[in-house]
């Protein structure tokens, strides 16, 4: 009898293709068009602001807004930031946080800068040594996350104040001349070389950050890596039953992030010419904030890293907008609080995209 | 009696004073519909663990086609060709049904772009999931990069059986496939379940619904405070005997032979 019961389900499963569960396509209405099409290309957001918040200022100001030159001001403006971003990306697409990105970035700028003077190290040698030590920052930060399982926002806020402490320490808080360092040793300032095409001024940081976020998108689209990042963000357990390996992944993100942060060290010296122990102390809330209003979720697991980038150009766009409108400065802060929140709240509303 | 395809033998594990698993055996039939039963807390769910390497038992050993292998994480059983559909479906929502099918063994491009810049085959991925979803006569996918969460539940299942059945070459565990779903939905996943054994491959299906189980299984593992209590066939008891055996409501038979 069971053998018939079995013999009936093999015809019932080979008769059924045709009638089988399609995945219909539904009126969603222009509103959930919208929602649908926002859940697929999450930089949507963030590319749309940018280029309304340019127009906006645009109309307001006129020429000395919407210009090659203010524009690409812009960009240099933003270009530690948007770097910093890049790597903040990173941490949060897998759920987490790093609050020693600004740390990182100025204690290896200062490395670089010490090893070369005070130690009469070649720029060349001294450099690959600062980009080591962004590195294993990131791997300490990793490990204490991925092996010891502490929440990112705990390792990161007590690796802050130490590294921020040694920094002060080791550098017994000095400052490296930039008349100094543009003599002996003019690699540390490589990437504030300028080049000029037509009225707009672009500086070799302000290509590697697009050229870094252009890298890193791909990255994450086209790779195992990549698609590992987001799984372990969206769900690290499943991520681990499915096969991908969650600490290994947590840990190269949290090492790469160092490395990037440590390259935004670098061109922290281009950008202010000099070795500061007190430069970029902001740039980890800063990077924080591009990432949200980039519109990648703190939740983890979804976002695309070129809205980081969006995010801190309109991070940008809105502070030096307001600086040639003459307001006061806390109007930008003002308006970046405001940002912020409606970033947050649109995450949620394209969240609840269902079928 | 044909030679197991997989076998457990006294697998202990213990969480802190509690042991799930107390000198459990376990034999799966190749071919066939295993059922695993048994009451909440009966260790079935760390059981499927240490078969699937989620877990690794501290004591006893485990054999597949009659050679030992000690698995230590999920890849490991994934290798062997053990693919285990999670009651949890393991997948990650917000990336594609090909992503999710893929996770963890992707396909790479030949040539350059696959070995120096480990770019991502998509096309391949995504013919080979399509193909591998309408095999199973599963659906109609129009859009294969659609999200895993902008999917119905039933349709979840599906593509995680799929997943399983497309990779899993010598046994495919299912822990608790139905629980979540509707009759309609429920009804397909069985449909499934009978697909895939019709390929020849053994199943061990974990389940607390009785129709569904006395509907597929071919044995009936009655598992009971940490360890197998009995294995009975489906032909010769009922639905009721089966939870009293579970529940310890009823003494089990003593010596069943059935395959």
């Amino acid at each position: 009898m069971s053998d018939n019961v079995t013999t009936d389900k093999y015809e019932s499963a080979s008769n059924r293709e045709d009638k089988l569960a399609e995945f219909e396509v539904h009126k969603r209405g222009m509103f959930g068009n919208v929602q649908h099409w926002l859940h697929l290309t999450p930089a949507a957001v963030p590319l749309i602001v940018l280029i309304a918040s340019i127009l906006i200022f645009g109309a307001l100001i006129g020429d000395r807004f919407f210009s090659p030159f203010a524009l690409t001001l812009v960009l240099q403006q933003v270009q530690i930031v948007g770097i910093v971003a890049a790597a903040q990306s990173l941490i949060i697409l897998t759920a987490g946080i790093d609050l020693s990105v600004g740390a990182i970035t100025v204690f290896s700028s200062v490395i670089m800068g010490q090893l070369t003077f005070r130690y009469g190290m070649p720029p060349s040698l001294a450099i690959l040594c600062g980009l080591i030590f962004g590195t294993l920052c990131g791997t300490l930060n990793g490990f204490l996350v991925s092996r010891i399982k502490l929440p990112p926002f705990i390792v990161t806020l007590g690796t802050w104040q130490i590294i921020l402490a040694s920094n002060y320490l080791y550098s017994a808080n000095e400052t490296i001349r930039a008349q100094e360092i543009e003599t002996h040793a003019p690699l540390l300032q490589l990437m504030g070389t300028k080049f000029q095409l037509g009225g707009a001024i672009f500086t070799l940081g302000v290509i590697f950050m697009i050229a870094l976020m252009i890298v890193l998108a791909w990255v994450l689209r086209h790779t195992a890596w990549g698609r590992h990042v987001y799984a372990v963000g969206d769900d690290p357990e499943a991520a681990q039953l499915s096969g991908v390996n969650v600490k290994a992944t947590l840990l190269s993100v949290y090492a790469l992030a160092g490395l990037i942060c440590a390259f935004a060290g670098w061109a922290l010296i281009g950008r202010i010419g000099s070795v500061s122990p007190t430069s970029a102390y902001e740039a980890n809330i800063e990077s924080i904030t591009a990432v949200v209003i980039g519109g990648i979720s703190l939740f983890g697991g979804r976002g695309s890293i070129l809205g980081a980038l969006f995010g801190a150009l309109i991070v940008g766009v809105f502070s030096l907008g307001l600086r040639l409108l003459g307001a006061d400065a806390q109007w930008t802060y003002f308006f970046i609080g405001v940002l912020i929140i409606a970033a947050v709240a649109v995450d949620q509303w394209i969240r609840k995209v269902s079928a | 009696m044909s030679e197991p395809i997989l076998k457990g033998r006294g697998l202990i594990k213990r969480y802190g004073r509690v042991t799930a698993l107390d000198r459990c055996d376990f034999d799966l039939m190749p071919g066939e519909i295993l059922a695993v039963i048994g009451d909440n807390g009966a260790g079935k769910s760390t059981l499927i663990k240490a078969i699937s390497g989620a877990v690794t038992p501290e004591e006893g050993e485990i054999w597949m086609n009659g050679k030992k292998v000690h698995f230590t994480s999920p890849s490991d059983a994934r290798e062997a060709g053990i693919e285990t559909v999670y009651q949890t479906l393991a997948m990650s929502p917000a990336l594609s049904i090909a992503d999710n099918m893929f996770m963890g063994r992707e396909i790479r491009k030949p040539g350059i772009m696959g070995k120096v810049f480990r770019q991502l085959d998509r096309p391949a991925m995504e013919k080979f999931a399509r193909q591998k979803l309408s095999d199973l006569g599963l659906m109609t996918i129009q859009n294969i990069n659609q999200a895993v969460e902008t999917l119905s539940g039933g349709q979840r299942q599906g593509v995680a059986v799929a997943r399983a059945a497309a990779f899993g070459s010598k046994v495919i565990i299912l822990d608790e496939p139905t629980a979540a779903l509707g009759v309609k939905e429920s009804r397909r996943v069985l449909e499934l379940i009978q697909d895939v054994k019709s390929r020849g491959i053994p199943i061990i299906l974990i389940s607390h619904n009785m129709p569904h189980v006395f509907e597929v299984a071919d044995r009936i593992h009655i598992h009971r405070l940490g360890r197998r209590l009995c294995v009975i066939n489906p032909k010769d008891y009922t639905m009721s005997d089966a939870v009293a055996f579970m529940t310890g409501a009823k003494e089990p038979p003593t010596e069943e032979l059935a395959a």
